[in-house]
């Protein structure tokens, strides 16, 4: 469970005669039983997995068709009325979180594949087609789709498309970005719309990256088409234990100096191994302050060769232990604890408030010693995993939303955590986006004149500004507001004082 | 390294060259003024790719933004895989910089800066190509001589990649973050210097390939990968189609193929020509050894190797050289497995294919709308690469755009430069 942020978007009730209207218009196009509106058949999306943040759509649509969702976005775009696209709703940030006033577009029921080629290398798949089901279908072929988000299971790749997902593997495959080809679209006015291309580098400006990542609010995803790789032959992990989480933090950086790129590279700091190891028994070094966990993956002779590399620059960058997995099952074992975290989180504490934010590797150290502190002066504990390699953090801040004490500081600490990303030189959300979960550091991590040029490429694509509205890019009214409750340059008055 | 150092490090070369204007301060306040009288401005920075897209509307001398000013490496920290580097630093100095400490630019981007390459007058034949097996120096030695040295600015303008583009993506896979001047004269900041941030609208990657008509690129933060350790370049005897389906099936194999080039052997012989397929094999020891293994082939002299992978990089190779400048050079961008281009309806006679077959370069004198059509076909599309400036015009240097999407690049355009001050008509008339 994640926590909630300030509640701020009052619940919408529905006009209903405008409700009637709407659900009116789209049965026109629609069967009646993709048509919901009663709450007892809406109340199933009033969130995503940013399960705090609820709000009861005005209706649901449940479309079969691409032809229907054009027929769907025309008739809102005529009707005035916002749309929110939702794939698996496993958004951790409420990106998918429905509008009171507006249209739930549920994509789950296109979930074809409708092509998978073996020679090119590429799958076209429809948006509710789910992460693994592409790999799951791929693999008799000896290939999979390397973005592997942690939700991978019921995500879909609509919803990555969204998000720009990452996962475990991105340092050596890349984020959806690097692994998407081509997307086909719906403009909210329901024009058919391409970015991209099955060939490379395709004419004018390059819209699928501002399309990635884009959180619902430029295009609606109807179809997508993906790169598949060679599956590695082996895989091997190594379990390095380590002293102090600086040294870990070094050893991160060996690595990299090294020239190696692995094919994971996760910290996990003693609280996370302490709290993980019961529920996953993953046989983590308990006694380290913090464990590497380094996987190398290729030939069996790349393997080899690169497992002994890492070997010794661990070794030389201070490990205390290092346990190398001998097969694929003690592979898994030791990656079962580290992709249980959330779960675990969820096991040891009633609430957790899991962050994102992404940090130079340098600044590692440095942070987890700012956080550690930072547990003192808020009084709540916060196990950290980390996507080293990438510097992506995942602070997962416990306590219990029952204690509003509790909740209010859970929502400062992580607020102050994001705040150090961003005077470290990174960013706010590395791969969960910004959603409405983490619209207010928008405006800590950009000034005024970058926002209004956010707004302008949401206006370039949706001039009614209609597809997830209020999502994402913070209005400049927000922003005052949020500035009125804070001191400039991201200081809070009276830094001294804990705020309860 | 600290930035201290690195800047102390680093020769103000760029400067001297620059005529026209300052650094940062005086870029912004030219856009400033030009925002003001609403004159149109052309982006320049080492002039290396000038001839490239269509002539640039209202370009005129006295309105050039001359970025070259603007140099020198702000950051660069090997473990961080990261390098920030203000525009109108020479791509050499980022290259020679890197290489220090192992790492390159993943994309290998095309400098065009060599006297040999084929845009400029005279033409000499690609063997004097560099043969020293140190990529950078030999081309430098060369570049000063020429009329500019390519800028990061230009590089990520021009979105143009190299060989690798094949295996490790294009620049725009690697922009991190980039600062950028808009039609307003605001001095903008997007992305950052990690390599996972969905915070706001991935407007940096967008500048990549945008041709400068978004605005002034000023910075840019490149993510950056260590060089293969070992490499080896294999040489095939296959026919067109052979080869395209060779390196489609390998493709698919966990063989680490960086680079592929094929081209007829006897151009113009028949009409399934036999041809010559190279090969670039990249990685580790291991890795490169069971390629080796797995695929075959004859393996080709390092010091070769390296001149004909410089030679298909910039367009200095014989196919490319040996061309006559009146005769239209097309870049056909494909999906790897189209069929081999029909040379008799498309009126070429020899031809070069990169990319493990997804870059196509032809010749000819036929109707771009046919070329057009033909590469729209086959789910690619094609570029007027190198052209007179009334063909250029006559059917525009890129493919045209679907209403809806050039419906979006207009409103973009707006957004960006509501005055059309920079570039105008560099990417289309439109923008």
């Amino acid at each position: 469970m994640n926590a909630p942020v300030e509640m701020e978007i009052a619940q919408r009730v529905p006009d209903h005669a405008r409700q009637a209207a709407v659900a009116r218009a789209l049965l026109e196009v629609l069967p009646a039983q993709s048509v919901l509106w009663e709450p007892t058949d809406t109340r199933p999306y009033e969130c995503d997995g940013l399960t705090m943040m609820r709000q009861l759509p005005m209706v649901v649509v449940l479309p079969d068709t691409e032809e229907q969702i054009a027929a769907i976005l025309r008739i809102c775009s005529r009707m005035g009325v916002p749309v929110v696209a939702r794939g698996a709703g496993t958004s951790l940030s409420g990106g998918a979180m429905p509008h009171g006033e507006g249209v739930l577009l549920g994509c789950a029921k296109l979930n074809r594949i409708v092509a998978m080629d073996l020679a090119s290398r590429t799958a076209i798949v429809q948006p509710g087609v789910r992460n693994l089901a592409i790999s799951e279908a791929a693999a008799v072929h000896g290939l999979y789709y390397a973005p592997d988000p942690s939700s991978q299971i019921a995500c879909t790749i609509g919803g990555n498309v969204a998000e720009n997902s990452g996962g475990v593997h991105c340092l050596k495959y890349g984020l959806t970005v690097h692994n998407v080809l081509k997307v086909r679209g719906l403009t909210m006015e329901g024009e058919a719309v391409e970015f991209g291309s099955a060939a490379p580098d395709s004419s004018g400006l390059d819209l699928l990256a501002l399309v990635i990542g884009s959180e619902g609010m430029l295009a609606v995803v109807t179809e997508v088409t993906v790169k598949l790789i060679p599956m590695p032959q082996l895989a091997r992990v190594i379990m390095a234990s380590f002293d102090n989480v600086e040294t870990a933090g070094d050893a991160v950086a060996a690595i990299i100096s090294a020239g190696i790129i692995p094919a994971g590279l996760e910290m996990m700091d003693q609280p996370a191994t302490r709290m993980v190891e019961p529920f996953a028994k993953a046989g983590y070094d308990l006694d380290a302050a913090a464990i590497l966990l380094c996987e190398s993956d290729g030939t069996p002779e790349e393997v080899a060769e690169e497992i002994a590399h890492m070997e010794s620059v661990l070794d030389a960058a201070g490990a205390k232990r290092l346990v190398v997995s001998r097969n694929e099952d003690e592979r898994l074992t030791l990656w079962a604890g580290r992709k249980n975290a959330f779960p675990a989180a969820g096991r040891v504490s009633p609430d957790y408030y899991c962050m994102d934010g992404t940090i130079p590797k340098k600044r590692i150290g440095e942070m987890l010693r700012a956080i550690q502190a930072m547990e003192v002066k808020y009084g709540l504990s916060c196990p950290n995993v980390f996507h080293a390699g990438d510097g992506n953090l995942h602070p997962l801040i416990l306590f219990d939303a029952n204690d509003a004490d509790q909740l209010r500081r859970a929502e400062d600490f992580g607020a102050e955590i994001l705040e150090r990303c961003v005077e470290f030189g990174g960013t706010i959300t590395g791969e969960h986006g910004v959603g409405i979960e983490k619209i207010n550091q928008m405006c800590v991590q950009f000034q005024a004149p970058e926002l209004a040029v956010f707004r302008g490429v949401k206006r370039a694509f949706d001039p009614a500004g209609l597809l997830n509205p209020e999502k994402g890019i913070p209005s400049l009214h927000r922003c005052a507001e949020f500035g009125r409750m804070r001191v400039h340059g991201g200081a809070l008055p009276h830094p001294e004082l804990p705020r309860f | 390294m600290t930035n201290k150092m690195i800047d102390d490090a680093i020769p103000a070369e760029a400067s001297a060259e620059a005529s026209t204007c300052g650094g940062l301060d005086a870029l912004i306040a030219q856009v400033h003024e030009a925002a003001a009288n609403k004159t149109q401005l052309s982006i320049r920075g080492g002039d290396t790719k000038a001839w490239y897209g269509p002539r640039i509307e209202g370009a005129r001398p006295d309105r050039r933004v001359d970025v070259r000013a603007h140099a020198g490496i702000v950051d660069y920290e090997p473990t961080e895989l990261v390098i920030v580097a203000r525009a109108g630093t020479p791509l050499q100095e980022i290259e020679a910089m890197l290489a220090e400490h192992h790492q390159m630019l993943p994309f290998e981007p095309p400098h065009f800066a060599s006297p040999h390459f084929a845009p400029s007058p005279a033409l000499p034949s690609s063997s004097t190509v560099a043969r020293d097996g140190t990529m950078d120096r030999g081309t430098i030695s060369r570049t000063r001589a020429a009329s500019g040295r390519a800028t990061l600015g230009g590089c990520v303008a021009a979105g143009l990649s190299g060989p690798r583009r094949m295996s490790a993506g294009a620049v725009r896979d690697f922009v991190l973050g980039a600062r950028v001047i808009d039609g307003r004269g605001q001095h903008l900041s997007f992305g950052g210097r990690v390599m996972k941030n969905v915070a706001g609208y991935d407007v940096s990657r967008v500048l990549a390939g945008s041709h400068g008509t978004l605005g002034v690129i000023t910075e840019v933060s490149l993510k950056v990968l260590p060089k293969p350790v070992q490499t080896a370049t294999l040489s095939f005897a296959f026919g067109e189609q052979a080869a395209l389906d060779k390196l489609n099936s390998w493709g698919g194999l966990p063989v680490a193929i960086t680079a592929s080039a094929w081209r007829p052997e006897s151009p113009g012989a028949s009409t399934s020509p036999r041809g010559r397929l190279m090969v670039r094999l990249e990685g580790s020891e291991s890795a490169v050894l069971s390629g080796i293994r797995r695929i075959g082939g004859l393996d080709v002299d390092q010091h070769e190797a390296i001149a004909y992978w410089i030679g298909v990089r910039e367009q200095t190779d014989a196919y490319f050289a040996s061309r006559p400048q009146e005769v239209p050079l097309w870049r056909i961008a494909l999906p790897s497995t189209a069929p081999p281009l029909d040379a008799a309806m498309l009126g070429f006679d020899d031809q070069l294919i990169e990319w493990g077959g997804a870059l196509r370069w032809i010749a000819t004198q036929v109707d771009g709308r046919v070329i057009r059509e033909a590469a729209t076909k086959l789910g690619g599309h094609a570029t007027l690469w190198r052209a007179s400036d009334l063909l250029k015009s006559k059917y525009g240097v890129f493919t045209p755009l679907s209403a809806a999407l050039m419906a979006i690049h207009r409103r973009l355009k707006t957004e960006f430069d509501p005055d059309r001050l920079f570039n105008r008509g560099r990417l289309y008339p439109e923008l």
